[in-house]
């Protein structure tokens, strides 16, 4: 509970410097002004721009950290996140086939609608395989696959698109970005998340029993079946909701769920709830970094969390291969 | 009174080959059976198979008289506990939450008390807030133990509960095993150690290559002739006074029961 507390206070103290930080500095009656009448100048800076899109990056982190410790918990392994296993690049893939057909424009919500879909599939396919293939390494490999193949249509997807306006589109998508959200994006990506969520905290207690291994989950007398299938339905929705709003975010749904570990004594149920705080930590600092460093063009925040987590996922691969021979 | 665990004439295949062959076995409340056999008799299928746990091809399983499949998940947790040879933990929890995921549906307090009670039986009450990888095979190995017992349920099935235990710590969970058994628990274990099973199991029941070769007490089964068809080992039992030790040596020629003995009148005497 305490780590709760403290971890949701961190996370509100970021979310406000993401509010008073900013590309165009403002001064202290400026921020003034922003709270006494929000339809200010300064007022539309803070609450209508710099508000939702920290709001969005802490929800973005918050449904992928919950993702990746709802998948390191199922399948046992802690290299399983929505990136790895491919659920993010089949995500993205029906998110870019409708902006490059153009349903974008046609069909309000469909690019979420896509992106969830995507996501459900992966996240069937996964399971699937899991359930075949016990070695965790097995699995990786598989997801690796599946992340390449995810790949590889969404570069057909590219090569077949008519217009270069549609590629570039699709492309400053797939960088991840939580630039230009609304309010209303936020509440749209809140119907999958949050019975995403709900899923998820109900799988905990079978996801503790999974660490025994199949059998002995089969037999403790828990509805493994419905956990599981809570499970992999939750990390989906998560990650769909996601990859909806802000595109292809790689490494935060691995590196959550590693930082809260050591704090809940590695139990799989208890690390659900730390892990979406701390996600959402890492992304809303991982987006004030990518507005605040000086670049000519602004860094895109898939591009910065794969900076910084490619490296991470080497070390605990490292620490991983380990316990895998023990 | 109802078997706690009962096996008709249990056929399975495994891969399209025969593993199991009309194995018929019944444990009873308040006795503990042995499997006995060599590497890939079928001990370990035996035990799957009486838990629901793969398909028969042949035959029926009954738990307390209900056939197996026919149990809901909870019904079924409520009749027996397994404890499989598999002692990976897949994260590294301390001792005391694995042992309490024995008495899952318990509420947290009775269950966190459970636990580190069935710890402390196994002997592992000072490393009840130790991560489980971080300790040896063996002691992990007890802590699975002591989920078992914590399940409290009426038939534990343990698949080699004494593998990769030193020999005090063999005697303690087979102790503990037989302590439940003697509380009304039926145990259904397999082992490795003949001896071992001669001391701490009430009867044996012998596989060789999916098929039953000897069934009953540790003195009756554990005769040359069922040593020699299951292991093919010459060997005897001998009854010392720490209890009976099975002396065994590698088969030297397959064994041939003694001719039978010439009826012997009183006047050749």
């Amino acid at each position: 509970m305490r780590l709760l507390a403290l971890l949701a206070l961190a996370l509100v103290l970021l979310i406000a410097l993401g509010v008073a930080l900013g590309e165009t500095p403002l001064s202290a009656r400026q921020y003034a002004q922003a709270f006494a009448d929000p339809a200010s100048p300064a007022g539309e800076v803070l609450w209508s721009l710099r508000a939702p899109r920290a709001v969005a990056a802490a929800l973005v982190g918050a449904a992928l950290g919950l993702a990746g410790a709802a998948m390191q918990g199922l399948l046992r392994n802690p290299l399983a996140d929505p990136g790895v296993l491919g659920v993010s690049a089949v995500s993205a893939l029906g998110a870019a086939t409708v902006i490059a057909g153009g349903l974008a424009l046609a069909i309000p919500g469909a690019i979420e609608l896509a992106a969830l879909a995507g996501a459900l599939l992966a996240g069937g396919l996964v399971v699937f395989l899991a359930a075949r293939f016990r070695q965790p390494e097995t699995l990786i490999l598989f997801g690796v696959a599946l992340s390449a193949m995810g790949g590889a249509l969404t570069a057909l997807v590219f090569n077949l698109s008519p217009s270069l306006m549609a590629t570039n589109e699709v492309l400053n998508w797939l960088l991840g970005s939580v630039a230009n959200r609304d309010w209303g994006d936020i509440a749209a990506a809140l119907i999958p998340a949050v019975p995403g969520a709900a899923l998820t905290a109900y799988a905990g207690r079978g996801l503790r029993m999974l660490a025994l291994g199949e059998e002995t989950a089969a037999l403790s007398g828990l509805p493994m079946a419905r956990l599981r299938a809570a499970a992999v339905a939750g990390a989906a929705l998560l990650t769909g909701a996601a990859v909806a709003m802000a595109g292809v975010i790689g490494f935060v749904g691995l590196a959550a769920p590693h930082l809260v570990r050591g704090a809940v004594s590695d139990d799989p149920a208890r690390t659900l709830a730390p892990s979406a705080l701390i996600g959402a930590i890492l992304l809303v600092a991982a987006d004030l970094v990518a507005r605040l460093i000086p670049t000519d063009e602004e860094l895109k925040l898939g591009v910065v969390t794969a900076l910084f987590g490619a490296p991470l996922f080497a070390l605990v691969a490292w620490r991983a291969s380990r316990s895998w021979r023990a | 009174m109802t078997a706690a665990l009962e096996l008709i004439g249990v056929g399975v295949d495994l891969a399209g080959r025969p593993v199991l062959d009309g194995v018929s076995l019944a444990v009873e409340p308040g006795e503990m059976v042995g499997v006995l056999g060599a590497n890939g008799s079928g001990k370990t299928t035996l035990l799957r198979a009486a838990l629901g746990l793969l398909r028969l091809k042949r035959g029926a399983a009954r738990l307390a008289g209900r056939p197996v499949g026919a149990l809901s998940e909870g019904e079924r947790a409520s009749l027996a506990a397994y404890l499989p040879q598999e002692r990976r933990i897949g994260w590294n929890m301390p001792a005391w939450r694995v042992a309490a995921l024995g008495a899952v549906n318990r509420p947290p307090a009775t269950a966190r008390r459970v636990a580190l009670d069935a710890l402390a039986r196994v002997g592992m009450a000072a490393l009840a807030e130790r991560g489980v990888r971080d300790m040896s095979g063996g002691e992990r190995g007890r802590v699975l133990i002591a989920r078992l017992i914590a399940t409290g349920a009426p038939l534990l099935i343990a698949d080699e509960p004494a593998a990769g235990l030193d020999p005090d710590a063999q005697f303690l969970v087979m102790g503990l095993l037989r302590e439940r058994a003697a509380a009304g628990a039926a145990i259904l274990v397999t082992l490795h150690d003949l001896t071992l099973a001669a001391r701490s199991c009430d009867r044996l029941v012998v596989l060789a290559a999916g098929r039953r070769v000897g069934l009953g007490s540790p003195a009756e089964v554990l005769n040359p002739e069922v040593l020699s068809a299951a292991f093919g080992l010459e060997g005897e039992l001998i009854v010392t006074r720490a209890g009976p030790v099975i002396a065994v040596r590698r088969e030297t020629a397959p064994y041939r029961p003694p001719p039978p003995t010439p009826f012997a009148g009183p006047n050749e005497a």
